[in-house]
């Protein structure tokens, strides 16, 4: 995947949260994640909130949805194993919570480090409730995108738009 | 260190005499019985009886959502322990209507009183200060709690209130522990309000 391929299709994606009402994108920094971050930073009612730790950005989620804002955890997989407890907001009570995950340790993937969590992304995502919406091509971006806000902000379900590493491209190093 | 000489019972209604015009989330435990027992459990207070760690966090996405409101975080001193790096993502955030008070006995309080890292070495309020939050003070004798509501209601935010207490029970409150429901309740009465 080219830069310019990165930049088309993080900018489809953050006008689709923007467009649901997204104001609050919460992150740990990932190459992954890096383009939408970008542009929340360069939009005027998009707020990007960098943490020290995944696992804030499911309280600010949840914190957010009290006053009826809308926000979103942008992260690497590694990342979601520092939820799991914190993902009891959506399991037992109720908070629609949106993760954008962008994978390492899935397709491709040259560091050993990475696979014991990219391999673990799935079935913590479903023992702690939260559905999984996969991006392998190009052409699932724009379905998994609006099915995954739908889960989260209109039937209140915990989210996760995953985005594979045949979609990202696996780092070369 | 200062002194330890507060009885947290007495400590929430002096800091909030009219705490209805804040919105409150409290972290897990005594934190959430005192702030229990200072609203009636009431509907502008979101209280936690688990995800150990969540409450600066989730305070912190409230401000930023609601900048039209004060929020107080009640927390105690296991509780931010669990999550320190938070208050380095409020200190960047700096949103100007948050408040964080912790609860500091020393102590795991609701699995036996065991020791915390504030019985030892460790001092939460130059923590707080090193991470960059706007204003930091810290408090130990029931004499400095009038000027600890001052500065909750005045310094520059936001705005972390270290309270050493004794150790000793918090209030004896029982509160909803269903947080669907305590969920919609907050959302309900928040949203309603306009």
């Amino acid at each position: 995947m080219t830069d310019t391929d990165k930049d088309t299709w993080s900018a489809r994606l953050f006008d689709h949260l923007i467009e649901a009402g997204v104001r609050l994108f919460a992150y740990v920094p990932d190459a992954g994640n890096a383009r939408l971050i970008e542009l929340a930073e360069a939009h005027n009612e998009a707020r990007p909130v960098l943490l020290a730790s995944e696992q804030e950005g499911v309280a600010i989620c949840a914190g957010a949805d009290l006053v009826g804002g809308r926000a979103v955890l942008c992260m690497q997989s590694s990342g979601l194993g520092n939820c799991p407890n914190f993902l009891s907001l959506v399991k037992g009570g109720g908070f629609p919570v949106l993760l954008i995950v962008s994978m390492r340790g899935d397709y491709g993937e040259q560091n050993p480090w990475q696979y014991p969590m990219g391999q673990a992304v799935e079935p913590i995502l479903a023992a702690m409730g939260v559905l999984s919406f996969r991006v392998e091509r190009p052409e699932d971006l724009e379905p998994a995108t609006t099915a995954a806000l739908a889960a989260a902000f209109r039937a209140g379900k915990g989210a996760a738009l995953v985005l594979s590493q045949k979609f990202l491209g696996a780092k070369a190093f | 260190m200062t002194d330890a000489e507060i009885d947290r019972r007495e400590l929430l209604p002096a800091l909030f005499p009219a705490p209805g015009d804040t919105l409150m989330v409290s972290g897990l435990a005594g934190a959430s019985r005192d702030a229990a027992a200072l609203t009636g459990d009431g509907d502008r207070l979101f209280t936690m009886a688990g995800t150990m760690g969540a409450a600066v966090p989730l305070g912190l996405g409230m401000a930023l959502s609601a900048p039209g409101s004060q929020v107080a975080v009640i927390t105690g001193d296991g509780e931010l322990l669990m999550d320190l790096g938070a208050l380095a993502t409020v200190a960047t955030q700096a949103p100007d209507n948050l408040s964080i008070v912790c609860i500091d006995n020393g102590r795991h309080g609701e699995t036996g009183g065991q020791l915390s890292h504030t019985s030892h070495r460790t001092d939460l309020a130059r923590i707080a200060e090193g991470a960059g939050l706007a204003s930091v003070i810290a408090i130990g004798r029931p004499g400095e709690i009038a000027a600890a509501a001052t500065f909750l209601a005045e310094a520059p935010a936001p705005r972390f209130l270290l309270v050493r207490v004794k150790a000793g029970p918090p209030a004896a409150y029982k509160r909803d522990l269903d947080p669907a429901a305590c969920r919609l309740r907050f959302r309900n009465a928040y949203l309603d309000a306009g």
